[in-house]
Protein backbone atom coordinates (compact mmCIF):
# COMPACT_ATOMS: atom_id res chain seq x y z
CA UNK A 1 0.00 0.00 0.00
CA UNK A 2 2.84 2.30 1.01
CA UNK A 3 4.55 1.32 -1.93
CA UNK A 4 1.48 2.06 -4.43
CA UNK A 5 0.92 5.40 -2.94
CA UNK A 6 4.81 6.42 -3.14
CA UNK A 7 4.62 5.17 -7.40
CA UNK A 8 1.24 7.09 -7.29
CA UNK A 9 2.81 10.37 -5.73
CA UNK A 10 5.86 10.22 -7.88
CA UNK A 11 3.29 9.15 -11.25
CA UNK A 12 1.04 12.23 -11.06
CA UNK A 13 3.91 14.66 -10.26
CA UNK A 14 5.86 13.82 -13.84
CA UNK A 15 1.93 13.33 -15.26
CA UNK A 16 1.16 16.48 -14.83
CA UNK A 17 4.06 17.67 -16.71
CA UNK A 18 3.25 15.40 -18.96
CA UNK A 19 -0.07 17.33 -19.02
CA UNK A 20 1.67 20.74 -19.39
CA UNK A 21 3.58 19.98 -22.62
CA UNK A 22 0.59 17.51 -23.53
CA UNK A 23 -1.53 21.19 -23.40
CA UNK A 24 0.48 22.68 -25.61
CA UNK A 25 0.71 20.53 -28.37
CA UNK A 26 -3.04 20.86 -28.23
CA UNK A 27 -3.58 24.73 -28.10
CA UNK A 28 -1.42 25.09 -31.37
CA UNK A 29 -2.67 22.08 -32.72
CA UNK A 30 -5.84 23.52 -32.25
CA UNK A 31 -5.63 27.04 -33.58
CA UNK A 32 -2.96 26.19 -36.27
CA UNK A 33 -3.07 22.35 -37.19
CA UNK A 34 0.72 21.92 -36.30
CA UNK A 35 2.18 19.56 -34.29
CA UNK A 36 5.01 21.72 -32.35
CA UNK A 37 8.07 19.69 -32.23
CA UNK A 38 9.58 22.26 -30.37
CA UNK A 39 6.96 22.18 -27.23
CA UNK A 40 9.81 19.91 -25.21
CA UNK A 41 12.44 22.52 -25.94
CA UNK A 42 10.26 25.26 -24.58
CA UNK A 43 10.17 23.29 -21.22
CA UNK A 44 13.68 23.04 -21.44
CA UNK A 45 14.08 26.78 -21.93
CA UNK A 46 12.16 27.62 -18.61
CA UNK A 47 14.26 25.38 -16.82
CA UNK A 48 17.95 26.43 -18.21
CA UNK A 49 16.90 30.23 -18.36
CA UNK A 50 15.79 30.26 -14.68
CA UNK A 51 19.23 28.44 -13.59
CA UNK A 52 21.01 30.65 -15.41
CA UNK A 53 19.68 33.57 -14.37
CA UNK A 54 19.82 32.67 -10.79
CA UNK A 55 23.66 31.81 -11.21
CA UNK A 56 23.98 35.28 -12.83
CA UNK A 57 23.11 36.57 -9.41
CA UNK A 58 18.92 36.89 -9.98
CA UNK A 59 16.68 36.08 -7.34
CA UNK A 60 15.03 33.26 -8.27
CA UNK A 61 11.37 34.14 -8.53
CA UNK A 62 12.62 36.83 -10.69
CA UNK A 63 14.81 34.19 -12.59
CA UNK A 64 11.80 32.39 -13.16
CA UNK A 65 9.50 35.33 -14.61
CA UNK A 66 12.71 36.13 -17.06
CA UNK A 67 12.24 32.75 -18.14
CA UNK A 68 8.78 32.65 -18.69
CA UNK A 69 8.91 35.65 -20.92
CA UNK A 70 12.12 34.93 -23.05
CA UNK A 71 10.52 31.75 -23.49
CA UNK A 72 7.31 33.42 -24.77
CA UNK A 73 9.10 35.48 -27.04
CA UNK A 74 10.93 32.41 -28.19
CA UNK A 75 7.11 30.97 -28.91
CA UNK A 76 5.70 33.79 -30.74
CA UNK A 77 9.28 34.21 -32.58
CA UNK A 78 8.94 30.56 -33.79
CA UNK A 79 5.65 31.47 -35.05
CA UNK A 80 6.42 34.43 -36.77
CA UNK A 81 9.95 33.77 -38.85
CA UNK A 82 9.55 30.02 -38.86
CA UNK A 83 5.85 29.20 -39.26
CA UNK A 84 4.55 31.93 -41.19
CA UNK A 85 6.56 32.81 -44.17
CA UNK A 86 5.80 28.83 -44.52
CA UNK A 87 1.89 29.46 -44.35
CA UNK A 88 0.52 27.30 -47.10
CA UNK A 89 2.81 24.48 -46.91
CA UNK A 90 1.55 20.84 -46.02
CA UNK A 91 1.09 20.03 -42.26
CA UNK A 92 4.32 18.14 -42.99
CA UNK A 93 6.47 20.41 -43.51
CA UNK A 94 5.25 22.45 -40.93
CA UNK A 95 5.59 19.51 -38.78
CA UNK A 96 9.61 19.22 -40.61
CA UNK A 97 9.94 22.53 -39.38
CA UNK A 98 9.62 22.77 -36.10
CA UNK A 99 11.46 19.24 -35.75
CA UNK A 100 14.51 21.80 -37.08
CA UNK A 101 13.24 24.64 -34.67
CA UNK A 102 13.70 22.06 -32.12
CA UNK A 103 16.92 21.00 -32.78
CA UNK A 104 18.49 24.59 -33.11
CA UNK A 105 16.89 25.89 -29.88
CA UNK A 106 18.73 22.77 -28.30
CA UNK A 107 22.04 23.34 -30.30
CA UNK A 108 21.81 27.50 -29.12
CA UNK A 109 20.84 26.02 -25.75
CA UNK A 110 24.23 23.76 -25.39
CA UNK A 111 26.28 26.68 -26.60
CA UNK A 112 24.73 29.81 -24.41
CA UNK A 113 24.21 27.50 -21.56
CA UNK A 114 26.56 24.13 -21.17
CA UNK A 115 25.81 20.39 -21.72
CA UNK A 116 25.65 20.12 -17.37
CA UNK A 117 23.15 18.56 -15.72
CA UNK A 118 21.29 21.70 -13.74
CA UNK A 119 18.66 21.53 -10.53
CA UNK A 120 16.68 24.59 -8.78
CA UNK A 121 16.34 24.26 -5.17
CA UNK A 122 12.55 23.16 -4.18
CA UNK A 123 10.02 25.71 -3.17
CA UNK A 124 9.07 24.16 0.02
CA UNK A 125 12.78 22.54 0.98
CA UNK A 126 13.57 19.53 0.49
CA UNK A 127 12.41 16.89 3.49
CA UNK A 128 9.71 14.37 1.95
CA UNK A 129 6.56 14.10 3.79
CA UNK A 130 5.68 11.33 5.26
CA UNK A 131 2.24 10.13 4.47
CA UNK A 132 0.60 6.71 4.96
CA UNK A 133 4.17 5.36 4.66
CA UNK A 134 4.99 7.04 1.59
CA UNK A 135 7.51 9.75 1.34
CA UNK A 136 6.27 12.72 -0.74
CA UNK A 137 8.37 15.52 -2.23
CA UNK A 138 6.71 18.97 -1.40
CA UNK A 139 8.16 19.94 -4.28
CA UNK A 140 5.54 17.15 -6.12
CA UNK A 141 3.02 19.08 -4.47
CA UNK A 142 3.87 22.63 -5.78
CA UNK A 143 3.97 21.08 -9.53
CA UNK A 144 0.23 19.87 -8.79
CA UNK A 145 -0.77 23.02 -7.65
CA UNK A 146 1.26 24.89 -10.60
CA UNK A 147 -0.17 22.29 -12.83
CA UNK A 148 -4.00 22.57 -11.78
CA UNK A 149 -3.74 26.87 -11.71
CA UNK A 150 -2.37 26.60 -14.97
CA UNK A 151 -5.26 24.27 -16.28
CA UNK A 152 -8.14 26.39 -14.75
CA UNK A 153 -6.34 29.72 -16.14
CA UNK A 154 -7.00 28.18 -19.40
CA UNK A 155 -10.34 26.41 -18.73
CA UNK A 156 -11.34 30.57 -17.97
CA UNK A 157 -9.40 31.87 -20.98
CA UNK A 158 -10.97 29.43 -23.06
CA UNK A 159 -14.68 29.28 -21.95
CA UNK A 160 -15.18 32.91 -20.04
CA UNK A 161 -13.27 35.59 -22.43
CA UNK A 162 -13.72 37.08 -25.93
CA UNK A 163 -10.30 35.79 -26.71
CA UNK A 164 -10.63 32.70 -26.12
CA UNK A 165 -13.98 32.64 -28.14
CA UNK A 166 -11.41 33.76 -30.90
CA UNK A 167 -9.21 30.94 -30.50
CA UNK A 168 -11.72 28.84 -30.64
CA UNK A 169 -13.05 29.97 -33.84
CA UNK A 170 -10.05 30.65 -35.37
CA UNK A 171 -9.76 26.76 -34.51
CA UNK A 172 -12.95 25.64 -35.78
CA UNK A 173 -13.19 27.79 -39.09
CA UNK A 174 -10.36 29.94 -40.15
CA UNK A 175 -11.91 31.23 -43.42
CA UNK A 176 -15.12 32.27 -41.42
CA UNK A 177 -12.54 33.68 -38.66
CA UNK A 178 -11.06 36.11 -41.18
CA UNK A 179 -14.38 37.17 -42.94
CA UNK A 180 -15.85 38.50 -39.92
CA UNK A 181 -12.36 40.59 -39.27
CA UNK A 182 -10.32 38.70 -36.73
CA UNK A 183 -6.81 39.15 -37.29
CA UNK A 184 -5.93 35.38 -37.54
CA UNK A 185 -2.02 35.51 -37.69
CA UNK A 186 -2.09 37.31 -34.24
CA UNK A 187 -4.66 34.75 -32.69
CA UNK A 188 -2.09 31.85 -33.89
CA UNK A 189 1.06 33.94 -32.51
CA UNK A 190 -1.03 34.31 -29.42
CA UNK A 191 -1.65 30.70 -28.95
CA UNK A 192 2.13 29.71 -29.64
CA UNK A 193 2.84 32.48 -27.06
CA UNK A 194 0.48 30.85 -24.41
CA UNK A 195 1.86 27.11 -25.52
CA UNK A 196 5.56 28.37 -24.56
CA UNK A 197 4.52 30.13 -21.33
CA UNK A 198 2.99 27.00 -20.20
CA UNK A 199 6.02 24.71 -21.25
CA UNK A 200 8.76 27.22 -19.67
CA UNK A 201 6.56 27.11 -16.30
CA UNK A 202 6.58 23.03 -16.46
CA UNK A 203 10.38 23.46 -16.94
CA UNK A 204 10.89 25.45 -13.98
CA UNK A 205 7.90 23.34 -11.97
CA UNK A 206 9.95 20.13 -12.69
CA UNK A 207 13.65 21.10 -12.72
CA UNK A 208 14.20 20.73 -8.44
CA UNK A 209 12.93 17.13 -9.17
CA UNK A 210 14.15 16.22 -12.35
CA UNK A 211 16.75 18.22 -13.00
CA UNK A 212 17.53 19.89 -16.47
CA UNK A 213 19.82 19.81 -19.25
CA UNK A 214 20.02 21.35 -22.78
CA UNK A 215 18.48 18.17 -24.53
CA UNK A 216 15.95 17.29 -21.64
CA UNK A 217 13.26 18.43 -24.05
CA UNK A 218 13.51 15.96 -26.67
CA UNK A 219 11.95 12.93 -23.84
CA UNK A 220 9.79 15.56 -22.70
CA UNK A 221 8.04 16.30 -25.62
CA UNK A 222 7.13 12.75 -26.81
CA UNK A 223 5.67 12.00 -23.43
CA UNK A 224 3.68 15.34 -23.85
CA UNK A 225 2.70 13.96 -27.16
CA UNK A 226 1.93 10.25 -26.24
CA UNK A 227 -0.15 12.26 -23.51
CA UNK A 228 -1.71 14.36 -26.51
CA UNK A 229 -2.54 11.26 -28.35
CA UNK A 230 -4.17 9.29 -25.79
CA UNK A 231 -5.98 11.80 -24.87
CA UNK A 232 -7.12 12.66 -28.27
CA UNK A 233 -5.08 15.21 -30.52
CA UNK A 234 -7.14 18.51 -30.09
CA UNK A 235 -8.68 17.97 -26.71
CA UNK A 236 -7.84 19.89 -23.64
CA UNK A 237 -9.51 17.58 -21.03
CA UNK A 238 -7.88 14.59 -22.70
CA UNK A 239 -4.11 16.24 -23.27
CA UNK A 240 -4.87 16.65 -18.96
CA UNK A 241 -6.23 12.99 -18.38
CA UNK A 242 -3.06 11.25 -20.79
CA UNK A 243 -0.84 12.94 -18.89
CA UNK A 244 -1.86 11.73 -15.34
CA UNK A 245 -2.04 8.69 -17.44
CA UNK A 246 1.10 8.31 -19.11
CA UNK A 247 2.65 9.63 -15.84
CA UNK A 248 0.95 6.97 -13.86
CA UNK A 249 1.98 3.71 -15.83
CA UNK A 250 5.39 5.08 -16.28
CA UNK A 251 6.01 5.21 -12.74
CA UNK A 252 4.30 1.71 -12.07
CA UNK A 253 6.76 0.38 -15.23
CA UNK A 254 9.67 1.59 -13.10
CA UNK A 255 8.31 0.65 -9.81
CA UNK A 256 6.86 -3.03 -10.76
CA UNK A 257 8.82 -4.45 -13.63
CA UNK A 258 12.00 -2.27 -13.84
CA UNK A 259 12.81 1.06 -14.27
CA UNK A 260 15.22 0.52 -17.37
CA UNK A 261 11.39 0.51 -19.35
CA UNK A 262 10.34 3.67 -18.22
CA UNK A 263 10.85 5.70 -21.08
CA UNK A 264 9.19 2.83 -23.34
CA UNK A 265 5.71 2.88 -21.81
CA UNK A 266 5.00 6.22 -23.27
CA UNK A 267 6.35 4.70 -26.84
CA UNK A 268 4.34 1.14 -26.18
CA UNK A 269 1.07 3.73 -26.06
CA UNK A 270 1.43 5.90 -29.06
CA UNK A 271 1.71 2.30 -31.04
CA UNK A 272 -1.07 0.81 -29.13
CA UNK A 273 -3.72 4.38 -29.38
CA UNK A 274 -2.82 4.90 -33.01
CA UNK A 275 -3.64 0.81 -33.90
CA UNK A 276 -6.57 0.93 -31.50
CA UNK A 277 -8.20 3.70 -30.87
CA UNK A 278 -6.68 6.34 -33.02
CA UNK A 279 -8.90 9.14 -32.47
CA UNK A 280 -7.99 8.78 -28.47
CA UNK A 281 -10.07 8.63 -25.00
CA UNK A 282 -11.33 12.29 -25.85
CA UNK A 283 -11.24 12.53 -29.25
CA UNK A 284 -14.34 12.64 -31.00
CA UNK A 285 -14.73 11.28 -34.53
CA UNK A 286 -16.01 14.34 -37.10
CA UNK A 287 -19.65 14.50 -37.35
CA UNK A 288 -20.41 17.15 -39.90
CA UNK A 289 -23.32 18.96 -41.12
CA UNK A 290 -24.15 19.34 -44.86
CA UNK B 1 -19.26 52.39 -53.03
CA UNK B 2 -17.05 49.47 -54.16
CA UNK B 3 -15.71 49.69 -57.56
CA UNK B 4 -13.68 46.75 -58.40
CA UNK B 5 -11.60 47.15 -61.89
CA UNK B 6 -9.84 44.87 -64.10
CA UNK B 7 -9.96 41.99 -61.12
CA UNK B 8 -7.60 38.76 -62.02
CA UNK B 9 -7.31 36.06 -59.40
CA UNK B 10 -6.05 32.61 -59.55
CA UNK B 11 -5.25 29.69 -57.74
CA UNK B 12 -1.92 28.40 -58.26
CA UNK B 13 -1.38 28.54 -62.36
CA UNK B 14 -5.31 28.47 -63.12
CA UNK B 15 -6.73 32.01 -63.00
CA UNK B 16 -9.86 31.89 -62.60
CA UNK B 17 -11.41 35.34 -62.89
CA UNK B 18 -9.47 37.58 -65.92
CA UNK B 19 -10.41 40.58 -65.20
CA UNK B 20 -13.61 41.36 -63.85
CA UNK B 21 -14.81 45.23 -64.10
CA UNK B 22 -18.14 46.26 -61.35
CA UNK B 23 -19.13 48.48 -59.44
CA UNK B 24 -21.86 48.80 -56.75
CA UNK B 25 -23.43 52.39 -55.52
CA UNK B 26 -24.26 53.39 -52.10
CA UNK B 27 -27.91 52.23 -51.07
CA UNK B 28 -27.75 49.59 -54.10
CA UNK B 29 -28.58 45.77 -54.25
CA UNK B 30 -26.43 44.54 -56.69
CA UNK B 31 -26.71 40.95 -57.64
CA UNK B 32 -24.06 38.39 -59.23
CA UNK B 33 -25.68 35.80 -61.17
CA UNK B 34 -23.66 32.81 -62.94
CA UNK B 35 -23.18 29.18 -63.22
CA UNK B 36 -20.94 26.99 -60.45
CA UNK B 37 -17.47 27.97 -61.15
CA UNK B 38 -17.70 30.94 -62.92
CA UNK B 39 -15.89 33.00 -60.12
CA UNK B 40 -18.72 34.41 -58.11
CA UNK B 41 -17.10 33.05 -54.66
CA UNK B 42 -13.65 33.56 -55.78
CA UNK B 43 -14.35 37.44 -56.56
CA UNK B 44 -16.15 38.32 -53.09
CA UNK B 45 -13.07 36.30 -51.60
CA UNK B 46 -10.90 38.42 -53.32
CA UNK B 47 -13.47 41.43 -52.30
CA UNK B 48 -12.97 40.70 -48.54
CA UNK B 49 -9.32 40.09 -48.72
CA UNK B 50 -8.79 36.33 -48.45
CA UNK B 51 -7.61 35.35 -51.72
CA UNK B 52 -5.18 37.09 -53.39
CA UNK B 53 -5.47 38.94 -56.44
CA UNK B 54 -2.75 39.14 -59.33
CA UNK B 55 -3.73 42.55 -61.06
CA UNK B 56 -6.27 44.99 -61.01
CA UNK B 57 -7.63 47.08 -58.01
CA UNK B 58 -10.58 47.34 -55.72
CA UNK B 59 -11.67 50.33 -54.13
CA UNK B 60 -13.97 51.08 -51.08
CA UNK B 61 -15.81 54.76 -50.90
CA UNK B 62 -12.50 56.78 -51.62
CA UNK B 63 -9.66 54.30 -50.71
CA UNK B 64 -7.99 51.74 -52.75
CA UNK B 65 -8.37 48.54 -50.56
CA UNK B 66 -6.71 45.80 -52.33
CA UNK B 67 -3.26 45.61 -50.16
CA UNK B 68 -5.24 45.57 -47.29
CA UNK B 69 -5.37 42.69 -44.98
CA UNK B 70 -9.21 41.04 -44.48
CA UNK B 71 -9.55 42.46 -40.91
CA UNK B 72 -8.71 46.14 -41.76
CA UNK B 73 -11.29 45.33 -44.53
CA UNK B 74 -14.07 44.69 -42.09
CA UNK B 75 -13.09 46.85 -39.70
CA UNK B 76 -13.84 49.74 -42.77
CA UNK B 77 -17.19 48.50 -43.31
CA UNK B 78 -17.18 45.28 -45.29
CA UNK B 79 -18.82 42.33 -44.23
CA UNK B 80 -19.75 39.30 -45.97
CA UNK B 81 -21.77 36.60 -45.04
CA UNK B 82 -20.14 33.56 -46.87
CA UNK B 83 -21.10 30.79 -48.81
CA UNK B 84 -22.37 27.65 -46.93
CA UNK B 85 -22.92 29.89 -43.95
CA UNK B 86 -19.95 28.94 -42.33
CA UNK B 87 -21.03 29.48 -38.62
CA UNK B 88 -19.14 28.29 -35.69
CA UNK B 89 -20.20 25.13 -34.93
CA UNK B 90 -19.15 24.84 -31.69
CA UNK B 91 -19.62 27.77 -30.32
CA UNK B 92 -23.19 29.51 -28.65
CA UNK B 93 -25.20 31.55 -31.05
CA UNK B 94 -24.32 34.48 -28.76
CA UNK B 95 -20.85 33.58 -28.62
CA UNK B 96 -20.83 33.99 -33.06
CA UNK B 97 -22.58 37.26 -32.49
CA UNK B 98 -20.10 38.70 -30.11
CA UNK B 99 -17.15 37.54 -32.04
CA UNK B 100 -19.09 39.16 -35.44
CA UNK B 101 -18.43 42.36 -33.33
CA UNK B 102 -14.52 41.49 -32.88
CA UNK B 103 -13.98 44.32 -35.17
CA UNK B 104 -14.94 46.57 -32.40
CA UNK B 105 -14.45 45.18 -29.33
CA UNK B 106 -14.75 47.08 -26.44
CA UNK B 107 -17.66 49.22 -27.77
CA UNK B 108 -21.08 48.72 -27.00
CA UNK B 109 -22.79 45.48 -28.42
CA UNK B 110 -26.05 46.43 -27.19
CA UNK B 111 -27.62 48.17 -30.20
CA UNK B 112 -26.76 45.49 -32.41
CA UNK B 113 -27.41 42.69 -30.62
CA UNK B 114 -31.18 44.01 -30.06
CA UNK B 115 -31.11 44.80 -34.04
CA UNK B 116 -30.13 40.89 -34.90
CA UNK B 117 -32.90 39.88 -32.58
CA UNK B 118 -35.29 41.84 -34.32
CA UNK B 119 -34.36 40.72 -37.63
CA UNK B 120 -34.38 37.39 -36.60
CA UNK B 121 -36.29 36.53 -33.74
CA UNK B 122 -36.45 32.88 -33.83
CA UNK B 123 -32.33 33.56 -32.40
CA UNK B 124 -33.70 34.74 -29.39
CA UNK B 125 -35.05 31.84 -28.36
CA UNK B 126 -31.73 29.48 -28.71
CA UNK B 127 -29.37 32.02 -27.87
CA UNK B 128 -27.53 29.66 -25.96
CA UNK B 129 -27.51 26.56 -28.16
CA UNK B 130 -24.05 25.80 -30.06
CA UNK B 131 -24.96 26.93 -33.63
CA UNK B 132 -23.74 23.61 -34.88
CA UNK B 133 -27.22 21.80 -33.37
CA UNK B 134 -29.27 24.46 -35.44
CA UNK B 135 -30.92 24.17 -39.00
CA UNK B 136 -29.83 24.94 -41.80
CA UNK B 137 -32.42 28.22 -41.86
CA UNK B 138 -31.37 29.30 -38.66
CA UNK B 139 -27.67 29.09 -38.95
CA UNK B 140 -28.05 31.14 -41.81
CA UNK B 141 -29.70 34.08 -40.44
CA UNK B 142 -27.09 33.31 -37.38
CA UNK B 143 -24.63 34.01 -40.55
CA UNK B 144 -26.36 37.10 -41.33
CA UNK B 145 -27.04 38.31 -37.72
CA UNK B 146 -22.77 37.71 -37.50
CA UNK B 147 -21.51 39.65 -40.21
CA UNK B 148 -24.58 42.61 -39.58
CA UNK B 149 -22.46 42.55 -35.68
CA UNK B 150 -19.75 44.54 -37.78
CA UNK B 151 -21.81 47.43 -38.79
CA UNK B 152 -20.82 47.12 -42.28
CA UNK B 153 -21.82 49.78 -44.52
CA UNK B 154 -21.46 47.08 -47.55
CA UNK B 155 -22.64 43.61 -47.32
CA UNK B 156 -21.29 40.65 -48.84
CA UNK B 157 -23.94 37.82 -49.54
CA UNK B 158 -22.73 34.67 -50.82
CA UNK B 159 -25.50 32.18 -51.85
CA UNK B 160 -27.79 32.83 -48.75
CA UNK B 161 -30.66 30.74 -49.69
CA UNK B 162 -28.88 28.26 -50.47
CA UNK B 163 -30.23 24.46 -49.29
CA UNK B 164 -33.22 26.61 -47.37
CA UNK B 165 -36.83 25.85 -47.65
CA UNK B 166 -38.93 28.12 -49.91
CA UNK B 167 -40.66 30.19 -47.64
CA UNK B 168 -37.37 30.43 -45.52
CA UNK B 169 -35.80 31.63 -49.07
CA UNK B 170 -38.54 34.17 -48.97
CA UNK B 171 -37.82 35.36 -45.15
CA UNK B 172 -33.99 35.78 -45.95
CA UNK B 173 -35.06 38.07 -49.17
CA UNK B 174 -37.20 40.05 -47.19
CA UNK B 175 -34.83 40.44 -44.78
CA UNK B 176 -32.13 41.27 -47.42
CA UNK B 177 -34.87 44.24 -48.83
CA UNK B 178 -35.34 45.15 -45.21
CA UNK B 179 -31.31 45.83 -44.71
CA UNK B 180 -31.85 47.93 -47.65
CA UNK B 181 -34.31 49.96 -46.65
CA UNK B 182 -31.89 50.63 -43.45
CA UNK B 183 -29.50 51.86 -45.79
CA UNK B 184 -27.38 49.24 -45.96
CA UNK B 185 -25.45 48.56 -49.46
CA UNK B 186 -25.54 44.82 -50.93
CA UNK B 187 -23.56 42.71 -52.66
CA UNK B 188 -25.69 39.12 -53.18
CA UNK B 189 -24.11 36.67 -55.15
CA UNK B 190 -27.13 34.04 -56.02
CA UNK B 191 -27.99 31.00 -58.17
CA UNK B 192 -30.99 31.43 -57.42
CA UNK B 193 -31.24 34.31 -60.36
CA UNK B 194 -34.78 34.70 -60.13
CA UNK B 195 -35.28 35.35 -56.63
CA UNK B 196 -32.10 37.63 -56.86
CA UNK B 197 -33.03 39.96 -59.55
CA UNK B 198 -36.95 40.42 -57.87
CA UNK B 199 -35.00 42.33 -55.37
CA UNK B 200 -31.89 43.62 -57.24
CA UNK B 201 -31.31 46.86 -58.61
CA UNK B 202 -28.93 45.88 -61.00
CA UNK B 203 -27.39 42.55 -61.97
CA UNK B 204 -23.70 41.35 -63.72
CA UNK B 205 -24.37 38.02 -65.29
CA UNK B 206 -20.31 36.01 -64.48
CA UNK B 207 -19.53 33.47 -67.02
CA UNK B 208 -15.68 31.85 -66.91
CA UNK B 209 -14.68 34.26 -65.28
CA UNK B 210 -15.44 37.32 -66.86
CA UNK B 211 -18.57 39.49 -67.04
CA UNK B 212 -20.75 38.94 -69.75
CA UNK B 213 -23.47 41.27 -68.98
CA UNK B 214 -24.63 43.65 -66.60
CA UNK B 215 -27.72 46.38 -66.40
CA UNK B 216 -30.51 47.23 -64.38
CA UNK B 217 -32.10 44.05 -62.68
CA UNK B 218 -35.71 44.70 -64.89
CA UNK B 219 -33.48 44.49 -68.50
CA UNK B 220 -31.15 41.93 -67.37
CA UNK B 221 -34.44 39.41 -66.34
CA UNK B 222 -35.95 39.95 -69.48
CA UNK B 223 -32.76 39.09 -71.55
CA UNK B 224 -33.20 36.03 -73.60
CA UNK B 225 -30.05 34.49 -73.15
CA UNK B 226 -30.23 35.24 -69.67
CA UNK B 227 -33.92 33.34 -69.19
CA UNK B 228 -32.80 30.33 -71.31
CA UNK B 229 -29.44 30.29 -69.23
CA UNK B 230 -30.01 30.80 -65.94
CA UNK B 231 -33.96 30.86 -65.25
CA UNK B 232 -34.80 28.01 -67.38
CA UNK B 233 -37.50 29.82 -68.93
Amino acid sequence: MAELLQFMSSGLTVGAIYALVALGFTLIYKASDIINFAQGEFVMLGGMTTVFAALAGVPLPLAALIAVVATTAIGMALHRFAIEPARGASPVALIMITIGASIFLRGVAQIVFDRRFHSLPPLLGADPIQFAGAAILPQSLVVLAGATVIVLLLWLLIERTLLGKAVVATAANRLAARLIGIDTRRIVDFSFAVSAAIGAIAGILITPIALTSYDAGTLLALKGFAAAMLGGIGSAAGAVVGGLLIGMMEAFAAGYVSSNYKDAVAFLIILVVLVAIPQGLFGRAKVERV
Amino acid sequence: MLSVENLRSAYGRIEVLHGVTLHVDAGEIVTLIGANGAGKTTLMHAISGVQPITAGSVRFETQPIEQWSAHARVGAGISQVPEGRQVFDSLSVKDNLRLGAWSRRGGDLGQSLARVCRLFPMLDAIWEAPAGTLSGGQQQMLAIGRALMASPRLLLLDEPSMGLAPNLVDHVLAVIRSLKDEGLTILLVEQNAGAALAIADRAYVLETGRVALDGNATDIQNDRRVREAYLGI
